[in-house]
């Protein structure tokens, strides 16, 4: 899995080895990183994200499709078959 | 406790971009006007500061009246007051032999005190107040009448006066653009100008010697033009055939873009607004087709926003730097919507005073004033800015320093640099005196 393979600081820098690309997270975004690397579905995601943060369910929900998707765009994460 | 939440987000880094010398992204840095240094004027001239290029005003009329003489043979080019009447810009076009487009008393008043005899004054507008109306018409002014009223008002003066009055009719039709402008003078497809006509001639006060329109602002299409010019040129001909009038002019208005970016404009202006050749081709052919060799009708083209705009620029600085709940990056600027009317419907250029590290990441650029309206750009992509960055923003020459308004905070200094490289005032900044002055307080508040 791709995620496995970035190297992910604690600021929220990543750096793909295999492309040399770098990115930056803020901090929510952080934490999904590191659940998908764990291998959590979206929806445990989702709700560990509102249980941590002052955001509804169903917000959360919404925010991480946003965000899986710019992450598929930029090839770091495919969706499980 | 729950932590405040943030939108996910992730953004790829663009590293490198500002280093590579062929990158576009080097136009975004702007180091001087007109050879001097954006620092010296700001610490000679403070900030916010506009400037003016005289240079580029200069050229630019000459531009113009070469281009569209090059393709008729009678042009007259009229600076619009409204769009900078600025006296030492006004100045300058009418060094350059413009004659001066006024809409109200008050811009009559300044040509005038300008030193513009009346003969080179197109007086327009919806309402022209009585005694003004009267002195333009004792001082030989270009008058192009918007309404009925003003017919009557001007009958009346030629009673007075025992003269017959030569006038413009203000023209307003389908010339395909949308919005159509149908508010300012007589409409052509609905007959009304030709019962106009009738009024007029029975009345025999007044006699029509020009025809004028204007169909709107920032217009894209220049056919729009060759359509008002083939319309105007039909309705000439019926004028002239039933009333017996010699209509010597044709007064195309204004309305022709600079090289801004409107909002909802997608491509860059280099791509999107059509080159100003080739509104001059369009209206020539127009004319030159419909028109016999000998009598070529005067075209009157009243410029403001073309010759200005680019002249201008605003030298602003970051006061603060600050991050949003979604985590985007804000500016505070000292120059806001108070100074920059036309940023609701423009984007500015933004240049930075001198390249600076980092990569260019999405932000926005506030103004100083205590409203949620004040932004100045909503969507950026800069470096990140330290505090004292200053920003160069153009075009800014039209229309911010008639519409701009003294809200909140003073209004700044106006420069030109001269063609020599000389630095002048041409506005000196506000103070509190200025803005108090007329203020008068009641005996029992003191």
């Amino acid at each position: 899995m791709k995620l496995r393979r970035l190297a992910i600081s604690e600021e929220g820098f990543i750096f793909d080895p295999e492309t040399g690309n770098s990115y930056t997270v803020n901090e929510t975004g952080l934490f999904i990183l590191e659940k998908l690397r764990q291998d959590l579905s979206p929806e445990e995601i989702a709700r560990l994200l509102s249980q941590e943060y002052e955001v509804s369910p169903e917000e959360a929900r919404r925010d991480l499709e946003d965000f899986l998707e710019v992450l598929t765009r930029y090839g770091l994460w495919k969706e499980p078959r | 406790m729950k932590k405040p939440y943030q939108k996910p987000s992730i953004i790829k880094l663009q590293v490198g971009l500002l280093r590579d010398k062929k990158s576009g992204l080097l136009r975004m840095v702007r180091r001087e006007i007109d050879g001097v240094p954006v620092k010296d004027l700001v610490r000679r001239f403070g900030s916010p500061l506009f400037v003016f290029s005289e240079k580029r005003l200069r050229d630019q009329f000459r531009y113009l009246r070469r281009l569209f003489e090059s393709h008729y043979p009678r042009v007259e080019l009229s600076w619009s007051y409204k769009t900078n009447y600025l006296d030492a810009i006004c100045r300058i076009f009418h060094q350059e032999g413009a004659s001066a487009e006024v809409v109200s008393d008050f811009e009559y008043h300044k040509a005038r005190r300008l030193g513009v005899p009346g003969e080179n004054i197109i007086f327009n507008g919806p309402y022209k107040p009585r005694e003004i109306l009267k002195q333009a018409v004792l001082e030989g002014a270009r008058i192009n009448v918007d309404s009925l009223d003003e017919i009557l008002d001007l009958e009346e003066i030629a009673r007075e006066t025992g003269q017959k009055i030569r006038i413009g009719l203000r023209i307003n039709m389908d010339t395909g653009i949308y919005p159509r402008w149908d508010r300012f003078g007589f409409n052509l497809e609905s007959g009304e100008v030709l019962s106009v006509a009738r009024r007029i001639a029975a009345g025999d006060r007044l006699e029509v010697a020009g025809l004028h329109c204007h169909q709107g602002t920032f217009i894209l299409d220049p056919e729009a033009y060759a359509r008002a010019a083939e319309k105007l040129l039909r309705l000439t001909r019926k004028l002239e055939e039933e009333f017996g009038w010699n209509i010597e002019y044709l007064d195309l208005g204004g309305g022709f873009p600079s090289r801004s970016r409107p909002k909802g404009l997608y491509l860059p202006p280099e791509v999107g607004i059509p080159p100003l050749s080739e509104y001059a081709e369009r209206i020539a052919r127009s004319l030159l087709l419909g028109t016999m060799a000998r009598d070529y009708p005067l075209l009157i083209l009243e410029i403001g926003r073309a010759l200005v705009d680019e002249a201008g620029f605003l030298i602003t600085t970051v006061r603060s730097a600050k991050r949003l709940a979604d985590g985007r990056r804000a500016y505070v600027l000292d120059a806001g919507v108070n100074l920059l009317f036309t940023a609701f419907w423009y984007h500015f250029r933004i240049e930075i005073e001198r390249e600076l590290p980092g990569p260019p990441e999405p932000c926005i650029l506030y103004g100083p004033l205590c409203m949620n309206i004040d932004v100045v750009e909503e969507n950026a992509w800069l470096p990140p800015l330290p505090r004292g960055t200053h920003l160069i923003l153009s075009p800014v020459g039209a229309y911010n320093l008639t519409q701009w308004m003294q809200f909140i905070t003073y209004r700044p200094r106006v420069v030109l640099i001269g063609e020599s490289g000389q630095v002048e005032v041409i506005r000196e900044a506000e103070t509190l005196e200025d803005v108090v002055h007329r203020e008068r307080i009641p005996e029992h508040l003191r």
